[in-house]
């Protein structure tokens, strides 16, 4: 009788298991990411893989066109960008954007009828920064976008905005005296924790030499906690980018980190350091290119307090450990990987080299954050 | 260590599972049995092969000694010797110990007259253990899904295993497990206090009674679950503590690869505010 009660509270434990485990069956795809037994793994259901690598099938390219011909910007008027290209190369792009970019409203969604030199809709405008940028991603970032590159439709994948951008996040309506300090609301940004809601304001943009202050490294050095100043809500910080970092790459925290150690470049995958130069482009991108666009930017295409829409880590990856799973479409738009104007006053992918570099040496002797 | 003048009267034969009479004898206090004979075999061999492990390791720091399962290519085959086929051999061994142990504790009951209370309770902490190494690796489809044998080795693992899904402590099957291990620690210490301030009383006062216990929970929380209640409860509370950790390690993986923070959405989609 009592084996009977027993083998009903075993059965009422099953039957509770299947309840949680709702949710998707073995064996998933695994991946190793360190030496064996470490448990550096990834894990990924099949189902969701193949969705994924649907997700990410690149449009086949423009058919190529011959070389030579005259320069777009002796032919055609207010060619600020790609004035350089023959206008076949131009025209060649000009498809292509819309194809990544304005598919169902062609090419009026930047020109209007009166002539295609006018500047009069805002599109046209942020096309042009949206270009530059592009090419600067190619040239001066490879340490982050090297192998694949980045096109237009790295992000846009056929939509008028990517899919997955943002802008300073107010948090949502509470009641008077709860405070919500930023954080606790389960957002997709913190990957669906309660950590704070908008890391990227802090992170992601704003003043380089600040930058450096922010709490990045929070874990201690040491086994007991002897000066380690940062506190937890700067520890919460990092961790909420860092956990937008894994869901936007569909990937965990030990892809790049031994968890024994994070801070520890030497048991850090290369990978790492791929991560490392990505955020510096990706506040590059939203200091240079995007929030100089605020004044002129029409309201609904800014966020809840007026800032425009900007780019993190989901904007190209979306879902993929690589955009795109990795394929490079920047080898059909060679004019897209250099730069067709006068190239930026200052390279900023050797500043960037420059100061990971002084970082690393520093790396051992700066103890918290 | 000596025989209680008692003691012999329930050294009776018969009981055992397997082996009929062969091993159905005591080396001084402890029980034999076919099982005992097993236990030590897979521990002894066990022990060995960790020993030439860690020789074939580069340290000898007891912390440090490392034996690791194989590299996930093997999936579930036979891994070289020095390349996780070690670790293999030596899960092998520590599952045949710990269940030869299981299986000794039930012949002891058997010839008590006893239930099976210890050994069903000792199988869930070796359900615990073949939960890791055995059941959800076979899930997952390879061996190297398993721990590895070393004091911090593991310990890493575990850490990596937690990030894997981001924040395991939004893993729903953890809170509980950690819910039923501090409950256990309470109802544990809570009910040892209780023995303790009736049997053991200060100087000159006299041993307390069953209704003195009863009473003081009856005062203090309106309720004693009895003598015989405290422990069925305590049993409870510390069977479900290694039940839902097994659980919530093997739902990680086989049921659920994304962050275990995701896995709330559920909640955020009820139709009621969704």
């Amino acid at each position: 009788m009592k084996i009977f009660n027993s083998l009903k509270a075993v059965g009422l434990m099953v039957a509770g298991c299947l309840f949680l485990a709702a949710c998707e069956n073995p064996p998933p795809e695994a991946v190793q990411r360190g030496y064996r037994g470490v448990g550096q793994e990834l894990l990924y259901n099949p189902d969701a893989l193949s969705e994924a690598i649907a997700n990410n099938q690149v449009p086949a390219p423009q058919p190529p066109i011959p070389a030579g011909g005259p320069k777009a910007g002796d032919i055609y008027e207010n060619v600020e960008v790609l004035g350089d290209l023959s206008v076949g190369e131009f025209t060649r792009l000009m498809v292509a954007i819309t194809e990544w970019v304005s598919p169902e409203e062609g090419c009026n969604y930047c020109h209007v009828d009166e002539g295609f030199q006018y500047d009069t809709k805002y599109t046209k405008k942020v096309a042009r920064v949206m270009i530059a940028m592009t090419q600067k991603a190619n040239v001066a970032w490879g340490d982050h976008v090297g192998g694949a590159g980045v096109t237009c439709y790295t992000c846009h994948r056929g939509q008028n905005i990517p899919e997955y951008v943002w802008a300073t996040d107010p948090g949502r309506p509470h009641p008077p005296g709860v405070m919500t300090a930023g954080q606790n609301i389960a957002s997709v940004n913190a990957a669906y924790s309660s950590l704070p809601n908008d890391s990227f304001s802090l992170y992601l943009e704003g003043d380089e030499e600040k930058a450096k202050d922010l709490p990045w490294r929070v874990a201690g050095r040491t086994a007991l906690p002897n000066g380690n100043a940062a506190n937890v809500k700067e520890t919460e910080w990092i961790y909420s980018l860092m956990m937008h970092f894994s869901d936007s790459l569909g990937v965990n925290c030990t892809h790049c980190h031994n968890t024994r150690a994070f801070y520890d470049w030497e048991q850090s995958s290369p990978e790492r350091v791929r991560a490392w130069h990505g955020i510096r482009m990706v506040r590059e991108m939203n200091n240079d290119y995007i929030n100089p666009t605020t004044d002129w930017l029409p309201d609904h295409r800014k966020g809840p307090l007026g800032d425009p829409l900007k780019v993190n880590c989901a904007t190209c990856h979306q879902g993929a450990y690589q955009p795109l799973l990795g394929a490079n479409m920047v080898n059909d738009y060679p004019n897209l990987a250099k730069y067709t104007v006068a190239a930026p006053t200052t390279d900023v992918g050797e500043e960037a080299e420059a100061a990971a570099e002084s970082e690393e040496n520093t790396e051992g002797m700066t103890a918290g954050n | 260590m000596s025989l209680l003048s008692f003691e012999k009267k329930y050294r009776v034969r018969g009981g055992t599972l397997i082996g009929g009479d062969l091993f159905d004898f005591w080396v001084g206090p402890f029980y034999v049995g076919f099982f005992g004979v097993s236990t030590a075999f897979f521990t002894i061999l066990g022990t060995a092969l960790i020993l030439i492990g860690a020789s074939q390791g580069d340290t000898w720091n007891v912390w440090q000694i490392n034996i690791a399962p194989p590299d996930l290519s093997y999936g579930l085959g036979v891994a070289p010797l020095d390349e996780g086929g070690l670790w293999q051999l030596i899960t092998i061994c520590a599952t045949g110990a710990f269940g030869s142990w299981a299986l000794r504790q039930v012949e002891i009951s058997r010839k008590l007259g006893m239930g099976l209370h210890i050994p069903f309770a000792f199988s869930f902490a070796i359900l615990a253990y073949v939960t890791l190494v055995i059941i959800r690796p076979v899930l997952l489809g390879a061996w190297g899904h398993g721990f590895p044998y070393g004091i911090l080795s593991h310990l890493d693992w575990v850490s990596n295993v937690g990030y894997q899904f981001l924040h395991f402590h939004y893993n729903p099957a953890h809170m509980i497990a950690i819910t039923f291990f501090f409950t256990t620690a309470m109802a544990l210490s809570m009910h040892g206090s209780l023995i303790l301030m009736a049997s053991d009383p200060a100087e000159g006062e006299k041993v307390k009674t069953g209704e003195h216990e009863n009473t003081f929970f009856r005062d203090d929380i309106g309720y004693s679950i009895g003598a015989l209640g405290i422990h069925r409860l305590g049993l409870f509370l510390a069977l479900s503590a290694a039940w839902w950790s097994a659980l919530c390690i093997v739902l990680s993986g086989p049921f659920w690869t994304k962050g275990w923070p995701e896995w709330w959405n559920w909640w955020l989609e009820l139709p009621i505010w969704n």
